[in-house]
């Protein structure tokens, strides 16, 4: 069998879900010493712009509380809100789609681009896209989807998948744009000047020079929004390049793949969130291009207009009342900017479209924790709490990352029940748990501890190398020895005369 | 105010100490000093003996079941005080965030009671000193430059906010150097440690090397577990600097050697 020919660059091989655990991505990107350069410097960058952005804001944690609570009464009110929203549309002149997964958002998008005849889409940036992989189910149908954001671009053209939701090329510097420009461009359109260097003007305007031609060819249009207005029947999205204006204009027929999250009671409660937003994505006190279409308007835009409301495991979030939370995400990436581990490894290492704190709760919840990938993002945090800090809708993350803990340790409980052989940590933490529960067996496991202090500390004043899982930790640091009196034989000693109570 | 109450302000308290399986088992010297600055502010120390551990290690790696027997040991060791202090922002932390929670998933409705009122009890030893002795200067003398790593849980679990800044200030002799990047994790995180070791490390190796361009002696925490972390980078570096908990500082007085 012979492959077909791509119409578009294709990504790198294997289905996100199938990625490693955590710690073991987290190593190979590790490796990495340029992408590490290029994460350090412009997340303390973005960091240091957000809390400039924010801090002139007298009222921000009003703010906060207020884009909490009202994404709160979204969820709890969700198959309401979502049914005006479907009357609102419709009354507007859309056609509103459901899809309870990824392969039914998929094959509704791709019959609809089926219907025009186009053999091409152009599309706005959109995080629900790429989380039903919706490019690659469209070049299978031999439909060619070219991303127009100029980050979504480049990790297109570089045969590559983003690295975080708001700079998928956060892990790129600009010679290397430059490179996957002159390499690539020509291939799928118009190519980028000879002689091209890094200057980032001059690398815009080869991306612009390389779109333009595809806006002015394009017939359809495939956006997410960032927010879909119950009342008026609005779907919003908020931007900075205008290309996004472009692709929302231009074509006659317009798709957009909406998460059944994004729903917002009324046009009113836009005022929080942009306000929120833009501070909290670019640290921008209001973001350069923000589009709002109600439906079709005659002899203005798109006049054929379709909505596909996506499910795709946000229904099972929702059964959780606390962990349901993370559903009022807005997307903002605050939370990964600011997190030292995403800093350290970049979004690839999480496995999903969705990465950092966020993804570290959010895909647990809406792909389950079946896979290796999912059981270990929980994992992935000091539980620093610098994300829960950040969050525009004041979602606990830190105690989310706790609560997911719980339920991956849950289900592999219910796994291993009637197992011969469990896993060594479900064994530990019960002991642990069974010494702790009385201080006699705790003195006598610190009687342990210092006869092994004594013995080490005629050779040595630190443990050196320990056997795993120790290791981890005495591979690189070194840990005191444990000292032949602990505070309990100090006060019993030199307190011995004090009375409890 | 009288002379001797503005020295003594802790006159006629009683105070609990909750000296934390960490520090109790390998940092004996930390709950030591805590004994030695509140009765040096005139406060009557007890140590309940039945007291073991917040539970944190298994909370927070998802064994919430396992860390249900260290919050009936913690209720039952502190019940009956009205102030419970502990120097650590991250047990104090645990006992007052996650506590009611695991009381809840126990079904015990005593325990959740209980637990919750005792949580509310539990002070870090910096919000005792400041909030309920109403004093910053506790009359330490420490002649060595000094900097200072707020530890995430006692920022933003605990919430200690500047106490600890206030209180060091008030040292005489001390140096207070800033720590770049001060917010920063230091990549401890219990089992983080070892279930990601690699990213822990190089987020320890961060923190190990803005200490160290202070150029201060002592690398100042009120947890000993991120000082474990940050100081066994620090040893491993061969770097001069030594690890110190808060209040070792505040116990130590003119004319007292290290």
């Amino acid at each position: 069998m012979t492959a077909k020919p791509r119409l578009t660059p294709a990504p790198p091989p294997g289905e996100l879900i199938d990625s490693p655990r955590f710690p073991v991505a987290a190593r190979r990107e590790l490796g990495n010493t340029a992408q590490r350069r290029n994460l350090r410097l412009a997340t303390h960058t973005i960091r240091d712009k957000r809390a400039n952005a924010v801090g002139e804001m007298e009222n921000w944690e009003q703010l906060r509380e207020a884009g909490g609570a009202i994404k709160n009464r979204v969820l709890r009110h969700l198959p309401e809100y979502l049914e005006q929203l479907e009357e609102s549309l419709t009354r507007n002149g859309a056609t509103v789609h459901w899809a309870r997964d990824a392969a039914e958002a998929n094959r509704i998008v791709i019959a609809l681009v089926q219907e025009t005849g186009s053999q091409e889409v152009v599309k706005v940036k959109s995080m629900a896209t790429q989380e039903i992989d919706l490019n690659e189910a469209l070049e299978e149908s031999g439909i060619a989807a070219w991303e127009t954001d100029l980050a979504e671009l480049i990790v297109q053209l570089g045969h590559d998948r983003p690295s975080h939701i708001l700079v998928p090329a956060i892990h790129r510097n600009r010679s290397e744009v430059r490179e996957i420009f002159l390499e690539e461009m020509g291939r799928y359109g118009t190519p980028a000047p000879p002689g091209l260097d890094d200057n980032p003007t001059n690398l815009a305007n080869a991306a612009r020079g390389h779109l333009r031609e595809k806006f002015l060819r394009a017939k359809v249009a495939i956006s997410g929004a960032n927010f879909a207005v119950a009342d008026t029947g609005s779907l919003v999205v908020v931007e900075s390049e205008g290309n996004g204006r472009m692709c929302l204009t231009l074509p006659e027929t317009l798709i957009s793949v909406v998460g059944i999250e994004k729903v917002l009671p009324s046009f009113d409660d836009l005022e929080v969130f942009m306000q929120l937003l833009p501070r909290s994505s670019t640290a921008e006190r209001m973001n350069p291009y923000t589009s709002v279409w109600s439906g079709a308007s005659e002899g203005d835009g798109p006049q054929n207009v379709h909505v596909v409301l996506v499910d795709n495991g946000r229904t099972n979030a929702l059964a959780d009342p606390h962990g349901r939370q993370a559903l009022r995400c807005i997307r903002c990436s605050a939370c990964m900017n600011i997190c030292p581990v995403f800093e350290k490894v970049g979004g690839h290492a999480y496995g999903s479209v969705y990465p950092g704190p966020i993804g570290a709760i959010l895909n647990p919840q809406i792909r389950g924790t079946d896979s290796a990938v999912d059981r270990s993002l929980p994992f992935a945090s000091s539980l620093c709490g610098a994300c829960t800090e950040v969050c525009p809708v004041q979602i606990p993350i830190a105690e989310l990352l706790v609560h997911m803990r719980g339920k991956v340790v849950d289900a592999k409980k219910a796994e291993s029940k009637g197992v011969h052989m469990p896993h060594a940590e479900p064994a530990m933490m019960k002991a642990g748990g069974w010494v702790m529960g009385d201080h006699r067996r705790l003195e006598a496991a610190q009687l342990a501890a210092k006869a092994g202090g004594g013995v080490l500390g005629r050779f040595t004043d630190h443990i050196g190398p320990l056997p795993w899982p120790l290791s981890k930790w005495t591979n690189t640091r070194d840990v005191p020895n444990p000292p032949t009196k602990t505070f309990r034989d100090w006060w019993n000693v030199n307190r011995a005369d004090q009375v409890e109570k | 105010m009288t002379e001797t109450s503005r020295e003594r302000p802790g006159e006629g308290l009683t105070v609990a100490l909750f000296a934390t399986c960490i520090s109790d088992t390998m940092f004996p010297k930390t709950p030591q000093a805590t004994v030695e600055v509140l009765e040096r502010m005139g406060c009557r120390v007890v140590f309940p003996r039945e007291q073991t551990c917040c539970g944190q290690i298994f909370t927070n790696t998802g064994y919430f079941d396992d860390a249900i027997p260290s919050v009936r040991t913690y209720v039952k060791a502190f019940g009956d005080y009205d102030y419970i202090v502990g120097p650590s922002g991250s047990c104090v932390g645990s006992v007052r965030e996650q506590h009611p929670m695991l009381a809840e998933r126990s079904k015990d409705a005593g325990l959740q009671r209980a637990a919750t009122a005792v949580a509310s009890r539990t002070l870090d030893v910096s919000e005792f000193i400041v909030d309920v002795l109403g004093v910053t200067d506790v009359g330490a003398y420490f002649p060595h430059r000094v900097t200072y790593h707020p530890t995430c849980h006692s920022m933003r679990v605990t919430k200690v906010g500047d106490r600890p800044y206030q209180l060091l200030k008030a040292v005489r002799g001390l140096e207070l150097l800033e720590l770049p990047e001060a917010t920063q994790c230091c990549g401890f995180g219990g089992t983080f440690s070892l279930k990601n070791p690699d990213v822990s490390v190089s987020m320890a190796a961060d923190k190990a090397r803005n200490a160290a361009s202070t150029g201060a002696e002592y690398l100042v925490a009120g947890d000993n577990a991120c000082l474990m972390n940050i100081g066994g980078m620090l040893s491993r570096q061969k770097s001069a600097m030594t690890p110190i908990h808060l209040v070792e500082i505040l116990a130590h007085t003119e004319g007292k050697r290290r």
